[in-house]
């Protein structure tokens, strides 16, 4: 389908509209975000502590090749986090504050819309998740056995488009469901959380979990980041996660836009698009 | 779209799905009519004032016409396109002020003002130019134009929310309720405004108030919404004769049977 040049370049300054936006929110809360990062290391640091708190314990490990598993598992979680988040949130915002009528009423579209919070999502998440490490790091004795970072990258970055997409879909929950929808979203973060192996192995999950597991995005970027970092798998090698990933990511974003058009339609017929609910 | 009416609404309908009741004590689904029918026109350059108390199917008429609702019949069209068939069409010509002046309350007016610009296609540095000459326009002091929202009077936000629709130069804008809760300095500044906006854009303005005096001040014609009937659309002289009524306010209450007064006592005591 041919994009008249003024119909794209108008998507496009709306597409920097919403990445804008986003920005002037994360200055405005400067210190609450300071303040969430420092709770995002305590927290990673406690999770990596596990490690040496099994052989403390008596427990038979590899101290060090533990530390990297869970704290791959840490930040990679924290990174997913941040950009499911911000997208699911994309609705739940906008009622918060009051500007979701003004948001919807513009001539923006939907796919701008949404992929400008994802866009900033990701670059977002990509310069926190860098000072996550670099900050965990300091903190930990563990030493890397020729890892490749760039397929370890290569994973996270095609990762994250499946993260938008499934973004996409649970931010249309608020929008159905002022009250329970965000709550709903919360849910899906969790469910994503426990099946994704983001810990652990997860063939340790009941069976009917490791299925969920094959549907999660979670599930190959943590397996081809660990794969890469832990055991210098180069890109070739993490393909097997890589194609699983852009699998769900194709279906994911033309699909999370779909469902989000749907639920918009369906909040315009039952008067649900204003800040009140 | 040259020889179309700025607003041409035919036989508009919009009813809601309500639940009697709370929790588990929730009773049956009904439909509950917001809007039975509305149809009239406005030219352009027109202003119209529609009154109506509260839930009388106001804001529902300017959500419908803003493409925030999808309505259940008949047709609406602004500037001969229709807004549930071509939505971003209209979203391109419409913009609106209501009584709450929505914004990012952490953020300055100059960040509201910038970045909602971008979503009808202004450039950066369109805005850097545009921006500071419609503080001006609305009375805004330009040095505190960096403060939090959150800071700001009422009175002051409802100026950004002014400026919010102003600076994407809309051709109509749909007011609804945009002085309600003012001071009076502050209800006269918004509502000189108004006018000078008349004069000098040359806009179509469909005002939504309570404000009896409001009306009649600003408006070409009013129309009486009373529980999503319009009763009468005409200009002031002609409804206060209609209704053989001195006020607008008398012929209001002698067109509905009630006056805001009655609602006022109504929602005290429910």
């Amino acid at each position: 389908m041919a994009v008249e040049p003024s119909a794209l370049r108008r998507e496009l300054i709306g597409f920097a509209g919403i990445v804008e936006r986003n920005v002037y929110l994360i200055r405005r809360f400067a210190w609450w975000e300071l303040a969430w990062f420092l709770y995002t290391v305590a927290n990673t640091l406690t999770i990596v502590f596990i490690a040496k708190g099994i052989e403390h314990a008596g427990g038979k490990i590899d101290v060090n090749r533990a530390t990297i598993v869970l704290l791959v598992g840490a930040v990679i979680w924290s990174y997913l986090g941040l950009i499911f988040e911000v997208v699911t949130e994309t609705v739940a915002w906008e009622r918060w504050e009051g500007t979701i009528e003004y948001t919807f009423m513009a001539p923006l579209s939907r796919p701008a819309h949404l992929l400008g919070m994802g866009a900033f999502a990701v670059v977002y998440g990509v310069l926190r998740t860098i000072l996550l490490f670099g900050s965990v790091a300091v903190f930990l004795d563990i030493s890397f056995d020729d890892p490749d970072f760039l397929a370890a990258t290569l994973v996270i970055a095609v990762s994250s488009f499946s993260f938008i997409g499934i973004g996409m879909m649970t931010a249309v929950l608020p929008l159905i469901s002022p009250e329970k929808g965000t709550q709903l979203g919360f849910i899906a973060q969790g469910l994503l959380l426990v099946v994704s192996g983001v810990y652990y192995d997860v063939s340790v999950l009941p069976q009917w979990m490791q299925w969920l597991s094959v549907v999660s995005p979670a599930t190959y970027t943590l397996e081809g980041a660990r794969s890469a970092i832990l055991d210098g798998a180069g890109p070739a090698e993490v393909w097997d996660d890589i194609w699983p990933l852009l699998v769900i990511g194709a279906v994911a974003i033309p699909g999370g836009l779909a469902v989000f058009r749907r639920g918009e339609r369906f909040a315009k017929q039952h008067g649900r698009l204003k800040r009140s609910g | 779209m040259s020889t179309s009416p700025a607003v041409s609404v035919d036989n508009l309908r919009k009813e809601f799905i309500r639940r009697d009741g709370k929790g588990r004590r929730r009773g049956r689904r009904r439909r509950v009519a917001a809007l039975h029918d509305i149809t009239f026109t406005m030219r352009r350059g027109e202003c119209v004032a529609i009154l109506g108390q509260n839930g009388s199917g106001k804001s529902t008429l300017v959500r419908l016409l803003s493409t925030l609702l999808i309505g259940d019949g008949g047709t609406a069209e602004v500037f001969g396109i229709d807004v549930s068939k071509r939505p971003r069409s209209v979203q391109r010509l419409v913009n609106r002020v209501s009584v709450e002046a929505s914004f990012f309350k952490r953020m300055s007016p100059r960040e509201n003002l910038s970045y909602s610009a971008r979503f009808y296609g202004m450039m950066p540095g369109e805005t850097r130019r545009r921006i500071p000459e419609i503080l001006r326009m609305v009375g805004f002091p330009e040095d505190r134009s960096g403060e939090p929202m959150e800071d700001l009077s009422r009175g002051m936000q409802q100026k950004i929310a002014l400026a919010r629709a102003l600076l994407t130069s809309p051709v109509l804008l749909l007011l609804d309720e945009p002085t309600t809760g003012l001071d009076p300095r502050s209800k006269l500044e918004v509502q000189a405004f108004i006018r000078t906006l008349r004069q000098q854009h040359d806009s179509t303005i469909l005002l939504c108030t309570h404000d009896m005096a409001e009306a009649e001040a600003l408006a070409d014609r009013v129309g009486i919404l009373h529980q999503g009937t319009l009763l009468c659309l005409a200009p002031p002289a002609e409804i206060r004769a209609r209704y053989g009524a001195a006020t607008l306010e008398q012929a209001f209450l002698n067109a509905t049977g009630v006056s805001f007064e009655d609602e006022a006592a109504e929602q005290e005591a429910g």
